[in-house]
């Protein structure tokens, strides 16, 4: 059962992906960018990895993707203006992207996996056993990342803020 | 667990090789950060997987601080996106071309 659900989310994700890259709208982008992210929350899911599942819908779909709507809107990105690359550069581009694939699979190909350890245990990916782990092991670079937080909290502010001395810049010089 | 390793691993690279396409096709500044995101849960899927396979909690937690890493980056490259608008006008990135070289 959970075989036939871990192809179909993967075929899901990977078509929801190729859509983001080529829909001409960035509103169509985002909306299939989130598809992509529900799909690889259930194969969290599958991965007996829930509260990785729950945190990543908050996150990525419920965070992260509206700031992206909310800045599409804002600058009134929401057609389809985009001007388009010379088919010369799209080619090369999609033909680099396949050799990058190719080069990681054939190495994959070469390689051994070692066998799965025994049995694993099932419910790692519970909220209690994360959290013994994360403030056991790894609470110094849970105490960094705060820090990392407020240094980009106060940047995008610092970022954000107009300033009334700068006159905004009307032609681009190219 | 019945799903070798392996399909999670070509899952992840097929994900990873799409973001890699975006950035190289597209113009859009913000479809850029988009497609930096898809590359970002590729690697985190990947990471995921290993820790469910040999039972080791470590990999989950890195998903975790993969994921306050991004959402900082996509705080910061937003606001450097809205600056960037503010000032030209648009965000095709083949005009800004002045750290080129």
């Amino acid at each position: 059962m959970s075989e036939y659900l871990f192809y179909f989310l993967a075929f899901v994700s990977i078509f929801a992906a190729l859509l983001v890259v080529t829909a001409k709208n960035p509103i169509h982008s985002v909306l299939f960018l989130i598809v992509t992210f529900f799909a690889i929350a259930g194969q969290y899911i599958i991965l007996n990895a829930q509260f990785l599942a729950i945190v990543h819908i908050i996150v990525y779909a419920g965070a992260i993707m509206v700031l992206f709507l909310f800045v599409l809107m804002l600058l009134n990105l929401n057609k389809e203006s985009e001007p388009v690359k010379s088919y010369l550069m799209k080619g090369i581009g999609v033909l680099a992207g396949c050799l990058l694939a190719l080069v990681m699979v054939a190495a994959l190909h070469k390689s051994t996996m070692s066998p799965a350890l025994g049995n694993p245990n099932e419910d790692i990916g519970l909220v209690g056993n994360l959290g013994k782990v994360l403030f056991k092991e790894y609470v110094v670079p849970f105490e960094v990342s705060s820090l990392l937080f407020l240094s980009a909290m106060i940047g995008a502010v610092m970022l954000g803020k107009r300033d009334p001395k700068i006159e905004p810049v009307n032609e681009i010089t190219n | 667990m019945k799903v070798p390793i392996e399909h999670y691993i070509l899952l992840s690279t097929v994900l990873f090789c799409i973001g890699v396409m975006g950035v190289l096709l597209r113009r859009n500044a913000i479809i850029l950060l988009m497609c930096v995101e898809i590359m970002l849960n590729a690697v985190n899927l990947l990471m995921a997987s290993f820790s469910t396979y040999h039972g080791d909690a470590a990999g989950q937690i890195f998903v975790f601080f993969i994921m306050v890493v991004a959402a900082a980056e996509v705080a910061v490259g937003l606001a450097l996106i809205v600056m960037i608008y503010r000032n030209f006008k648009t965000t095709d990135i083949n005009l800004f071309n002045k750290l080129k070289w």
